[in-house]
């Protein structure tokens, strides 16, 4: 979900065949300029938009139907640190304000995955999740969807720690229940999103390799396939399909490349589950993602540099 | 510039990483496996494992049920140690019956010689053969005197025929479960004692946790599992027998409004809204935890009304596996702790200490969780907790057990917990869709909890330090004087493992003194009762009940430390009849027995 920001930044870049001078966070002048957008006039147009009002959707209503979030504080600190850190981070490094949307989708994000009793890991994971777009810059391009680092990281960190002492932070346990319901719900907005996004094929190539690799892990594990392809069916699963793994971030340019890269992340996914990682989905976005990043980057750089040498 | 602007942030990145190491140390305790020298010295208590040496040898055995859940059978049958506590004989010392689940196996009944020894008398006594493939097994115990003669009686819930034992004057036992009107078979993981209507019988609350209608001997389907793994209503129903009076019982579920499928594995009774009549909370698995507030039926009878999520101990969906309550500031108001699920970086429900907000009261009663704050919300996998006051400071500490399923300890099933547990309804609530487990643990050998309340702030962790270093997986926590000296001594009902009885050995200086109420308008056992007692400038509020914590009861028996007062200013006492009664300045340091003014 962390990704639904750069979902609607990729939109823009398909509709005007945007350079990757547009990847970047848009810089907006003025000391309003990080709340101008937010005008009312522009916010329904703006498809920039739709991500942080269908992820706040999401939200308001997981929370006052089933009682998502512990405490809305805690997804309330994630989204004021995240935002600061934006300003603060994009201020410094851009010399101008920047646009907070993304920031936003990325602290609502972090509030809705991170599980924890103490307030501070809210605030860490998000300030984490937006300081990694400002230190991971490759031609001025961030490479992990911001709060897939984030989470991600903090699990490593978890992990590293004696076992006793990492009470401090899970993932989601809370879902959206295991019925029907939800889950056509969130296909249908899903489809209806993704697919104005132009991206519904990745999320189509990602559900038919993650079903070819649980058939692959059942037959070399000998479970069942019904256990094996469980996770799929479950209601947060549709949220990570899609809209995480269509973050531009963590998929490329091209449709090609894209369908590829979901792939890949199906297969290091199913890597990860035969190595029984509880995480496996967030581990495989944040190795899979930076990745086929760095190697689009590369490939650019040298078609650049091709072209240059062609020219007279 | 920029790239000098990505170094140093870099090195911020670096710093935020590098926190949880420095946010985390001396968060904790000093652990050590061996129990300090100055001890008692320091924390006011410790406990020593005696069970061996008294006589206690019981070790629990878990049931095979239908080879068709033979995958997650570790899983399935991981229930069934229970402990409860009477004095059965009336002899002045407290007994206790354990159960087991094992078909053909016995559950023991321990009577107290007084002389620091326990013999088990439950074969001789008949209350040992209840576990049998064709009525059922043993889930747990609960006594009460349901026939007002002086003499507790038991009740044993078990996945199966329920069963209902007179006792017949400490003498013997006869089973009257045929006579009762109970419900056939109910796979029961708890139950209690109440007097929910004041009418001087005592009511019985039973709680199913799978569907009733699956004998899990002989399933003619795999599909017996939750629906969801937060918001299953397919599990046992709940059932509230109202006591007619010579031996029958009348099942009111429907009509006092009990009409609930959530899967229940703990359930406690008080009055917890200042009305005079109990309140029942339930701890779900699977779910929330529910509140049934006790209210007019306006036909002049009483009934329940849920308002778990109004007053916000239902508004987050666990796996509530206990309720236990306790004063545990000393200000007259019951705290109420639900224990669930923590394991570190995977999963983190943590348990709940709910808190009454100060100024709610009957009508718009509301409640705090201040686990986090006060120390007591990471328990690991979480069964039974109890409050009672260990060092006699006059503040209740809490004892919790835990650990889920102890096997192999380089596997864990936490993975394929983690496959199915986020799967579609169709998927998770079929047994034969769930990974096999084999012989893998699932929050295995934890360390147990002792919490000593420090002023009614915060509580410490000292278990290791006062002598509980050892990690079976525990179910049930009972707490009891077995020793009549004036300390709480603690029973723990494993899994799978020995019944473990740890003595007391409380700091002398500290005081203490106890209460045995005895009804006479009200359910003689008097449960429901509440006592008030003032001392030093403070006041702490105890209830007699009819079982808590999980599969549990304490002794019925209440106990206040009293710290180093010398005196005691009163003791108020609310009877379940509505009747009130004072008695002033009672003497420190023994027992009072209080018969109900009639």
């Amino acid at each position: 979900m962390s990704s639904l920001e750069e979902v609607e930044r990729s939109t823009d870049r398909v509709d005007r065949r945007a350079t990757h001078a547009d990847r970047a966070p848009r810089p907006v002048t003025g000391m309003g300029a990080p709340f101008a957008a937010f005008s009312v006039r522009k916010l329904v147009p703006d498809p920039r938009y739709y991500a942080p009002l269908f992820i706040t959707g999401v939200l308001l209503a997981a929370h006052l139907s089933v009682g998502l979030l512990e405490s809305p504080w805690q997804t309330g600190l994630a989204i004021v640190t995240s935002l600061v850190t934006e300003l603060i981070l994009g201020r410094l490094y851009f010399g101008k304000w920047p646009h907070l949307a993304s920031a936003y989708v990325s602290g609502i994000s972090v509030g809705i995955l991170v599980r924890s009793s103490y307030y501070w890991p809210f605030a860490l994971c998000a300030a984490i999740s937006i300081a990694s777009k400002y230190v991971f810059r490759i031609r001025d391009r961030h490479l992990w969807n911001p709060s897939n680092f984030g989470i991600a990281a903090l699990l490593l960190v978890a992990h590293a720690m004696p076992h006793g002492d990492a009470e401090w932070m899970s993932t989601l346990s809370v879902q959206f229940g295991n019925s029907v319901g939800p889950m056509v719900v969130i296909w249908m907005l899903g489809s209806f999103i993704v697919s104005r996004l132009r991206r519904f094929h990745i999320c189509a190539t990602y559900v038919v390799s993650f079903f070819a690799f649980a058939l692959l892990r059942a037959l070399i594990t000998g479970k069942s396939f019904e256990s094996q392809y469980a996770p799929i069916t479950g209601p947060m699963y549709q949220l990570f399909t899609f809209f995480m793994i269509t973050d531009p971030k963590t998929t490329v340019r091209t449709q090609k490349g894209q369908m590829l890269v979901a792939f890949l992340v199906a297969a290091m996914e199913a890597v990860l589950r035969l190595a029984q990682n509880i995480h496996a989905p967030y581990f495989a976005l944040f190795t899979v993602g930076p990745v086929a990043n760095g190697v689009e980057i590369w490939l650019d750089a040298r078609r650049a540099r091709r072209k240059q040498g062609l020219q007279p | 510039m920029k790239l000098r602007l990505q170094m140093l942030f870099g090195v911020l990145l670096a710093g935020l990483l590098a926190a949880p190491f420095l946010l985390t140390r001396g968060a904790k305790a000093p652990r050590s496996l061996e129990p300090s020298p100055g001890v008692v010295a320091r924390y006011g208590f410790r406990l020593q494992e005696v069970a061996h040496s008294s006589g206690v040898d019981f070790r629990h055995q878990a049931p095979t049920l239908d080879p068709r859940l033979n995958n997650i059978m570790p899983l399935i049958a991981s229930m069934g140690a229970g402990v409860a506590v009477a004095d059965f004989d009336r002899d002045g010392w407290q007994d206790f019956y354990v159960t087991n689940s094992g078909e053909g196996t016995n559950n023991a009944l321990y009577r107290n010689l007084g002389n620091g020894k326990f013999q088990d008398v439950a074969a001789a006594l008949g209350v040992a053969a209840v576990n049998e493939r064709s009525t059922g097994v043993s889930m747990g115990a609960v006594w009460g005197d349901f026939d007002n003669d002086g003499y507790e009686d038991l009740f044993v819930f078990k996945w199966g025929r329920p069963e209902l034992f007179r006792n017949d004057a400490g003498k013997r036992f006869v089973c009257v479960s045929d006579h009762a009107g109970f419900p056939g078979w109910v796979n029961a993981n708890t139950a209690i004692w109440l007097d929910y209507d004041r009418d001087g019988l005592l009511d019985l609350f039973l709680g199913g946790y799978y569907d009733e209608s699956l004998n899990l001997w002989q399933l003619s389907t795999t599909r017996i599992m939750p629906e969801s793994f937060e918001y299953a209503r397919n599990g046992g129903r709940k059932y509230l027998l109202r006591n007619l009076g010579e031996g029958r019982f009348e099942d009111v579920t429907a009509r006092t409004g009990l009409l609930t499928r959530r899967w229940a594995l703990a359930v406690a009774a008080a009055d917890l809204r200042g009305t005079g009549y109990p309140d029942l909370v339930i701890a779900n698995d699977y779910g929330v935890a529910e509140f049934f507030a006790n209210v007019s039926d306006g036909r002049g009878g009483r009934m329940f009304r849920e308002i778990g999520a109004r007053t916000k101990i239902g508004a987050q969906p666990k796996s509530g596996m206990n309720v236990a309550f306790g004063d545990i500031r000393n200000d007259g108001s019951l705290a109420i702790y639900v224990s669930n699920i923590t394991e570190p970086a995977v999963l983190v429900q943590g348990n709940n200490l709910w808190v009454p907000k100060v100024g709610s009261g009957a009508e718009d009663l509301t409640y705090e969780n201040v686990a986090n704050v006060m120390g007591v919300e990471n328990g690991g996998w979480s069964f039974g907790a109890q409050f009672g006051d260990l060092n006699n400071d006059g503040l209740v500490d809490l004892f919790l057990t835990n650990g889920n399923v102890s096997g192999a300890r380089e596997k864990s099933y936490w993975y394929p917990y983690s496959e199915i547990a986020g799967a579609n309804t169709a998927i998770i609530s079929d047994a034969k869709n769930w990974p096999a487990m084999q012989e893998a643990s699932l929050s295995g050998y934890q360390q147990k909890r002792v919490w000593l309340n420090r002023g009614g702030e915060e509580f410490l962790e000292v278990a290791p330090l006062v002598g509980v270093t050892e990690t079976y997986d525990g179910r049930a926590v009972a707490q009891a004087d077995l020793w009549n000296r004036g300390a709480l001594d603690v029973l723990v009902a494993n899994q799978k493992a020995p019944l473990l009885l740890y003595r007391n050995e409380a700091k002398p200086d500290h005081r203490w003194i106890q209460f045995e109420l005895e009804g006479t308008r009200s359910n003689r056992s008097a449960i429901g009762a509440s006592v008030v007692l003032f001392w030093d400038g403070k006041q702490q509020r105890q209830e007699v009940l009819g079982g808590c914590g999980f599969c549990a009861q304490n002794q019925r028996r209440l106990h206040f430390g009293l710290g180093t007062a010398s005196q005691v200013e009163k003791v108020m006492i609310r009877w379940p009849s509505g009747q009130s009664q004072t008695v002033t300045a009672p003497a420190v340091g023994q027992l009072h027995r209080i018969k109900e003014p009639a």
